[in-house]
């Protein structure tokens, strides 16, 4: 055991404290949300592909409007900003403020996925018309459902913010901080997703 | 050290005049009967002797290394304490990387001569719509090409049969009748699903896509039968899959081109 | 009061059962976890093992006379996906880097205990699921590869379990990458710096880069494959409009990359065990870090090397060519440095060295392979023969299992504190190595004369050589018998190994065999130079 070189051993009392490492938590999740990247990267790549490559056949309809989606780009990008004021709040100790900026930003949430059903309803194909019209849906179709897990998570970090009992305190904002980036993730999707299906 | 140094150019002249006896008396490939199989050839010489000199010589250090270094009974400690030699680490990362590229570009000459970076000019007069997009395959020019004189042929694969359209004498075969020495034009689409057409001793092979028709030319030079080879997982039956491609004289080609075609535009 | 979550909390751990039951929970300690790991890969390596034999038998004649010929195919499709996905990713990711990495970065424990402890159990239910989707319907039998149409238009359920298995295996893979890469970066005892580590910490960093930047492709293109054969939409499916190719592009861009989550690791551990036996520093550290970094780049970038008769455009297949090829470079470089290290050491002549050479030998003969199948022409001819089947086998077996049986004779003594036999171990290598080459290297041969992959017959002219094949195959069987004897005799009555019976100064051994729950007593040492041999660092043991 010589390589424990006596200059070099750290004594009993800095061992404890090495062992309290800085929260890796939040690093885990970062490299989490580049994985979950690379599945709509994926899907972004096989669209491009298509549209490239695939000719659209006679007769098939494939045709997207723009205001719904534009009214969902601006729910989204609003529902990152509330729930950055929910973070700004939870520093402040303000939890009561905290839940309600959680639950704006959880309403909008599902304000954004109203209006993505009634998108749905109202487009004039359906899932197995066409190519486009299946990537369509499936590109749409997972990120809403990213958007139906946040919006959940959401809730859920709300009940926990709620003053006195919860257990999200400015002591402990690892789980809002968390879903926060995975909220901005999913905002950031978007609005690629915009881009790539709706502008192109 | 002089002594030394002998034996090391001893050794290395011995792997390379092995690795060089080897590439040229060693024959793994089948027979040539297209005029891309000796081009082939010559790259899997090239590629064969330059493999086997790595492969050899690496063995041989292995081998030797672990004979002349071994432990004996009465040895204790450690070997001498080699952290690295910038030196010898730069050599052998630029001539391996100057190796690799000239294979790169060297197989880049090769395809070239195959006809792989060839526009695919596909003399069909019909089948092809605009919408149509061909998908690349091997273009292979025949020394004095006349557009006019290639042999067309429609090839539709399915599970697990493939069947050859002659459109000139508009009938189907089970067989590739081909003639000696004349470039053969094919375009190849599949009923089902992926399928390939492979013939080993023309050193060719295309995927036969469903959806994307795909072109692949040749041109044989040696009279005989081989074998179509799909090699593609095509399902149960993939292993039986399979076709012959009869290369024939001109006048024999002809021959069995007449018996066959319903149309009376030959007589 | 919130329950603590800190992963390196020794208090977490002592509430862990004890005993052989551990290996049966839902443990969180990295060491159980790696075991249960490498056991529960070497149970489906038997199991793949036994359908590579029903393949080879099935082909020492030249009819399709010993099984229907749609059960042949999913006898190769099961045996592809076990090997890879339960054997091989598993146990050089899984079980070497749990149980290591930790050691190496001179912590308690992996960063995330509780999610290597989810992806180690998602393992066991998917792969029997894949095992039990033969009962059902007949399982997959579209190939490992699953490419459209085929996989759309075969028995349904079949591939829909196989689809369900691999996603989450995938997951699996994942999950277990976030950990590592956590674990090396941000859990290093403190001053332990990055290019202090073993080399196997770079190898798994590097793998774990590619899983997380490769894998989930794979689960969304199986994503659309499954809705293409439950909901009939069209993503691979010409009849409907889809686009087969793309399906190519996706799948390779993960599972090109799959063969470097395969050798990387393989090549970290390598490095940990030739400086050990032959008692020299790593040669090159500096250079096999950077050669590690360029394999993963350029591993990302190469994937259309499978697609050269797929119909892809001209540059397509000039500028993957190109960088296919290059791989050579990074790689070659490690080769070479694995070579210096032997170069002038004092070499112990064990079964765990034997292998490691083995596994040199066949790596530069499959890489050399590999190189020509990068070059457009010649992939040409040979793309989908045995040709390249000998070729793979060549990398993941003469490669990959070699070091992974090479690695288990090394470090059995720190998981056990036996000995193995080394009369056995020798015995071992002897038949794998005679049978391995016996079995593969004829079908170089086959390939590149007229015999396609993934038949079940094929021309009379091939049968003798088939047959040598077969009779390789036998002996690669007959090669784990000897080795099962010895680990079980070895645990029951192996010579006792000490704490370090290798001498070795990577931080693992520093603590006794088989460490205690906390990896180290008191502190994890601080190990600066892990290859220090021949050193006064390595005098004083």
């Amino acid at each position: 055991m010589t390589t424990l070189d006596s200059s070099k051993e750290i004594k009993k009392n800095d061992s404890e404290a090495s062992e309290h490492h800085e929260d890796f938590r939040m690093f885990g999740l970062i490299t989490f949300l580049i994985a979950d990247g690379m599945t709509f990267a994926g899907f972004f790549a096989a669209y491009l592909t298509y549209k490239a490559v695939n000719p659209l056949p006679d007769g098939a309809i494939y045709e997207l409007e723009l205001p719904i989606p534009t009214l969902n780009t601006i729910l989204l990008l609003v529902s990152s900003a509330t729930f950055h004021k929910a973070g700004k709040a939870l520093l402040k100790n303000k939890n009561s403020d905290t839940q309600k900026w959680l639950l704006v930003t959880a309403l909008l949430g599902i304000t954004f996925l109203i209006c993505q059903l009634f998108e749905y309803f109202n487009l004039p194909f359906g899932l197995t018309d066409n190519l486009f019209a299946s990537t369509f849906y499936a590109l749409t179709g997972f990120h809403g459902l990213h958007v139906t897990l946040g919006t959940l998570m959401i809730l859920i970090i709300s009940w926990q913010t709620r003053p006195k009992e919860g257990r999200i305190t400015n002591q402990n904002m690892f789980p809002l901080e968390a879903v926060e980036l995975y909220w901005h993730f999913v905002d950031g999707i978007w609005v690629i997703l915009f881009i790539i299906l709706y502008l192109l | 050290m002089l002594n030394k140094n002998f034996y090391l150019i001893l050794i290395i002249s011995a792997v390379f005049g092995i690795s060089f006896w080897i590439g040229f008396n060693v024959n793994l490939l089948p027979a040539k009967a297209s005029i891309n199989a000796p081009i082939y050839d010559e790259l899997f010489k090239i590629l064969f002797i330059i493999g086997l000199i790595i492969f050899i010589g690496m063995t041989i250090a292995v081998i030797y290394s672990l004979f002349k270094f071994r432990k004996r009974k009465d040895q204790y400690g450690d070997g001498i304490a080699l952290e690295g030699n910038l030196t010898l680490e730069i050599v052998w990362t630029i001539i391996p990387s100057i190796i690799v590229l000239i294979i790169g570009l060297y197989s880049y000459n090769i395809y070239d001569r195959m006809g792989g970076m060839k526009e695919l000019n596909h003399s069909h007069e019909m089948m092809t719509s605009n919408t149509e997009k061909i998908w690349a395959g091997i273009s292979q020019a025949s020394n004095n090409e006349v557009a006019s004189n290639n042999l067309s042929v429609e090839v539709s694969a399915m599970q697990f049969a493939f069947l050859f359209n002659y459109p000139k004498g508009e009938f189907i075969s089970g067989e590739l009748h081909v003639p000696v020495d004349r470039k053969v034009s094919m375009k190849m689409e599949s009923k089902d699903v992926i399928h390939a057409f492979w013939v080993p001793e023309f050193r060719i092979k295309q995927d036969i896509i469903p959806g994307q028709p795909t072109i692949l030319n040749f041109t044989p030079t040696k009279v005989g039968k081989y074998p179509i080879i799909c090699a593609e997982l095509c399902g149960p039956y993939h292993g039986g899959m399979r076709a012959s491609i009869i290369v024939e004289e001109e006048s024999d080609y002809k021959d069995w081109f007449n018996k066959n075609t319903k149309t009376e535009v030959s007589l | 009061m919130t329950i603590s979550i800190d992963p390196q909390d020794s208090n977490t751990k002592s509430l862990q059962p004890k005993g052989w039951i551990r290996y049966f929970s839902f443990s969180l300690d990295h060491k159980v976890i790696g075991i249960q790991y490498l056991v529960c890969g070497f149970l489906f390596y038997l199991i793949g093992g036994t359908l590579a034999s029903a393949i080879r038998i099935e082909l020492a004649s030249p009819m399709s006379d010993f099984m229907p010929r749609d059960v042949y195919n999913q006898v190769l499709t099961l045996h592809g996906t076990i090997m890879i996905f339960l054997w091989i990713v598993p146990v050089v990711n899984g079980a070497f880097g749990n149980y290591l990495i930790p050691f190496y970065v001179g912590a308690r424990d992996m960063a995330f205990p509780r999610l290597n402890a989810v992806a180690f159990w998602l393992i066991p239910p998917s792969g029997l699921m894949l095992v039990a989707s033969y009962f059902v319907e007949g399982a997959a039998q579209a190939g490992w590869t699953a490419y459209p149409p085929l996989s759309i238009t075969t028995p349904q359920s079949g591939q829909i379990i196989w689809i369900m298995s691999v996603l989450l295996l995938g997951g699996s893979s994942i999950f277990g990458g976030i950990n590592f890469i956590a674990t090396i970066i941000k859990l290093r005892r403190p001053g332990l710096k990055l290019m202090q580590l073993p080399m196997y910490c770079w190898a798994m960093l590097g793998t774990s880069l590619l899983v997380v930047l490769s894998t989930p492709v794979l689960a969304g293109t199986l994503i659309l494959l499954s809705f293409d054969i439950v909901a009939h939409t069209g993503f691979f499916n010409p009849v409907l409009g889809g686009n087969v190719v793309v399906y190519q592009h996706l799948f390779w861009f993960y599972s090109h990359p799959a063969v470097y989550i395969m050798v990387l690791p393989a090549f970290g551990l390598v490095s940990e065990i030739l400086p050990v036996h032959s008692r020299k520093p790593l040669f090159g550290y500096t250079t096999m870090v950077f050669s590690i970094m360029g394999i993963v780049v350029l591993g990302l970038v190469v994937w259309a090397h499978h697609m050269f008769t797929s119909g892809t455009p001209p540059w397509m297949r000039l500028f993957f060519t190109i960088a296919t090829a290059f791989i050579a470079v990074p790689t070659g470089i490690k080769f070479f440095n694995w070579v210096a290290t032997l170069w002038g050491g004092k070499i112990s002549i064990n079964s765990a060295m034997l292998f490691s050479c083995g596994f040199i030998i066949n790596f530069v003969f499959g890489g050399i392979t590999g190189v020509a199948l990068a070059q457009v022409p010649f992939d040409i001819h040979v793309h989908d023969t045995y040709f390249v089947v000998a070729h793979f086998h060549y990398i993941v077996y003469g490669g990959t299992v070699f070091i992974i049986f090479s690695s288990i004779y090394h470090w059995f003594p720190k998981v056990t504190g036996k000995l193995m036999s080394e009369k056995l171990g020798i015995l071992h290598f002897a038949i794998t190595f005679i049978g391995f080459n016996l079995c593969f290297a004829p079908q170089h041969w086959l390939g590149l004369n007229g015999m396609p992959r993934r038949v079940a017959e094929y021309d009379p002219q091939f049968q003798f050589v088939n047959q040598i094949s077969s009779l390789g195959a036998l002996l690669m069987a007959i090669s784990t018998i000897p080795f099962l004897v010895n680990i079980f005799l070895s645990i029951k009555n192996g010579k006792d190994s000490g704490d370090n019976p290798w001498n070795a100064l990577t931080p693992e051994w520093l603590t006794s065999s088989p460490p205690p729950v906390e990896n180290w007593e008191g502190e994890a040492p601080l190990v600066e130079e892990p290859y220090g041999y021949g050193k006064p660092i390595s005098q004083e043991n």
